[in-house]
């Protein structure tokens, strides 16, 4: 099948702006979902709300365009009813870890089967660049007018503290490694997080000088390095980039099919 | 003795009405006082193979709850006061995307945190409007275990037969009080099965254009049929439009199905209602306080009735005027500041004859309480 073939033309035009990475993203995702050969009815695509969230509608899976911060959760029950569907939930920076922080941490915890990818674009871009959890000290904002005063999470540790049994991280000028990750991570039988740096010319870029897409994408080139690289240790700013976590741990609905096993021999331990 | 006779608590009346009524799915999170829904259906649930899942909080029950839903399963949350409130984004999201689904409010005293383990009936109110925007919502209650069991079947029937949230709104005294009930035979109570899509694979599908008959046969998730689902205005693909044309369609659509079949949804009990001069109108515990009072009073010879409610919502305002034609005094008996009270004097022409008799200090209203205000109401000084 072609790329074509995945996605719902009737929604064309889709709304990301020019220059977003997310229409990147979107692409590697189909790529990869044909590289592993599924069909398009074993997909549950379930998002919440911003300008990742709108990735769900223009693609041709089951999908559940949901509320703000909760698609993880509408996931954990549409996985947890049918554990054979593949779950992937796109979501964007505050979409995953301001709103929906908790749900984050909680499937993580779970280790349920779903795959979550981060669209990482350190900014609030549907409701017009207020800064987010992954925005960074200093960096300005609508609602940051003299600089942004926060930290930002570094969502691959947090994932991995959280029990995420793999953890991933990518850029969209990293085309190629972006497709690989994520067929990983769809294969990988846990709870798979992909944290994808894309670029948001329109807000982020705009308020904080950094140029427009090509410049955001080559920041992504030259600050970015591979996990382990000896640059990181000259030079500790740099972002690291490649999987962090692979773990073979024991899956959420396998687990509570373990349950029903033992509620059926009325053994209640 | 029939060992379908069992002594249970109203919370567990409820487990058993929604596992007969062919419960898939729970999820849920401990609250006061509804955390035996949960911690028996943990047990239960797996039993059948169905699912049990604690989630993290209020919010993820409610989601998981519509998200399996979706994909065929009869599914339930249950909670109380704080954690209605923080479902109730999500029930409107199941109301705009008309997935069925059964949330079940042990009321207790509010607001805030308020009486954790005492009764009221404050959320009446809530349960109608407590999600944003225009919308119309099922809310149904009982006064006793057996028809309790009874109202949970219909809890779920309805949330098929019209693809919307139904709130079951119980209160503390009902959840936590212990009497007999009699389990139903299988096949004794009607059962909806979801109406799902004739369409055949490779057809085009459209979920949400709605038969003559207003009702939308479903296709589960995870089967033949791919589909959009979101909580913006949409169209019959369930793709997001603000076509005000369309809007308008599923506006109407959403409140036609539930308001144009007031009939069809209101349940209620009549008692000594033929001649009474004064009538009582109550739900939930309350109701059998009012019951209580107005047994003794007819057997004093007064002409007094109750009429039990257990359709909040949609408020079965026209059988309530029917009802109350005759009536001198209407006396509405409830925990709250009035909250039925209101649709009872806006269902009446003359509401000057409309009187409340409450309690909203945490303490069950006793038969008592109600001949004390019904003394005053009735002129016969305290």
């Amino acid at each position: 099948m072609a790329v074509k073939d995945y996605v719902r033309e009737r929604f064309m035009p889709h709304i990301w702006c020019p220059g977003c990475g997310h229409g990147t993203i979107m692409n590697n995702l189909v790529r990869a979902i044909e590289s592993l050969g599924l069909k398009k009815s074993e997909i549950v695509m379930v998002t919440g709300i911003g300008c990742s969230a709108r990735i769900s509608g223009y693609l041709d899976f089951h999908t559940l365009h949901t509320i703000h911060g909760r698609a993880l959760a509408f996931a954990t029950g549409v996985k947890l009813a049918r554990p054979e569907l593949t779950l992937i939930v796109p979501m964007g920076d505050g979409d995953a870890l301001a709103i929906g922080g908790n749900h984050f941490l909680h499937a993580a915890r779970r280790n349920i089967d779903i795959t979550a990818i981060i669209m990482n674009n350190s900014i609030y871009g549907m409701t017009g660049g207020q800064f987010s959890p992954l925005s960074g000290y200093g960096k300005m904002a609508t609602t940051a007018p003299y600089g942004n005063i926060y930290e930002s999470f570094d969502i691959a540790q947090l994932a991995k503290a959280a029990g995420a049994s793999f953890v991933g991280r990518t850029t969209t000028y990293h085309v190629a490694s972006m497709k690989e990750m994520i067929e990983e991570a769809i294969r990988h039988k846990g709870f798979s997080v992909v944290e994808i740096m894309t670029q948001c010319p329109t807000y982020f870029g705009r308020k904080n000088k950094v140029g427009d897409a090509v410049d955001m994408l080559n920041y992504y080139k030259d600050q970015t390095v591979p996990v382990g690289s000896e640059k990181k240790k000259e030079n500790p700013a740099l972002i690291e980039r490649g999987i962090f976590v692979r773990e073979e741990r024991a899956e959420y609905c396998s687990e509570y099919e373990k349950t029903v096993e033992k509620a059926k021999r009325g053994r209640r331990v | 003795m029939s060992d379908k006779l069992v002594f249970v608590q109203g919370n567990e009346a409820c487990v058993e009405g929604a596992l007969y009524a062919g419960l898939g799915f729970f999820a849920g999170y401990p609250i006061t006082p509804s955390t035996e829904i949960a911690e028996l259906l943990s047990i239960r649930l797996p039993q059948r193979g169905g699912k049990f899942i604690q989630m993290e909080d209020e919010i993820a029950s409610m989601c998981a709850v519509i998200g399996a839903s979706l994909t065929g399963l009869k599914s339930m949350t249950a909670t109380s006061g704080p954690g209605f409130s923080l479902k109730q984004e999500a029930i409107g999201y199941a109301i705009m995307t008309e997935v069925p689904c059964v949330v079940v409010n042990v009321m207790r005293g509010g607001p805030s945190t308020g009486l954790p383990t005492k009764v009221s009936q404050g959320d009446v109110m809530q349960a109608r409007w407590g999600t944003h925007g225009d919308h119309a919502i099922v809310a149904l209650t009982a006064s006793n275990h057996q028809d309790l069991f009874a109202i949970t079947v219909e809890a779920f029937n309805i949330a098929e037969t019209y693809r919307t949230p139904v709130i079951l709104l119980f209160d503390e005294v009902i959840g936590h009080m212990r009497e007999k009930l009699i389990l139903p035979e299988p096949g004794e109570i009607p059962l909806v099965q979801r109406l799902r899509t004739s369409v055949r694979e490779g057809t085009d599908y459209h979920p949400y254009l709605p038969r003559e008959d207003g009702r939308l046969p479903m296709s589960d998730f995870g089967g033949v049929h791919r589909y959009n689902v979101t909580g913006l205005m949409h169209d019959m693909w369930g793709f997001p439009t603000d076509n005000p044309q369309v809007a308008y369609g599923l506006m109407r659509h959403l409140f036609d199905k539930i308001e144009g079949h007031v009939e069809e949804i209101t349940r209620m009990k009549e008692f000594f209602l033929d001649d009474a001069e004064t009538v009582l109108i109550s739900y939930g515990s309350s109701a059998r306080s009012a019951l209580h009072v107005v047994e003794n009073r007819r057997a004093r010879g007064e002409k007094m009735g109750l009429l039990e409610l257990q359709t909040l919502w949609p408020f079965p305002s026209a059988a309530v005027r029917e009802r109350c034609n005759d009536a001198k005094f209407v006396v509405v008996v409830e925990m709250n500041m009035g909250q039925i009270l209101l649709e009872v004097k806006k269902a009446l022409d003359d509401p000057e004859r409309v009187y409340l008799a409450n309690r909203i200090d945490g303490t069950f209203i006793s038969p008592t309480d109600i001949r004390n205000i019904l003394r005053v109401i009735q002129g016969k000084g305290v």
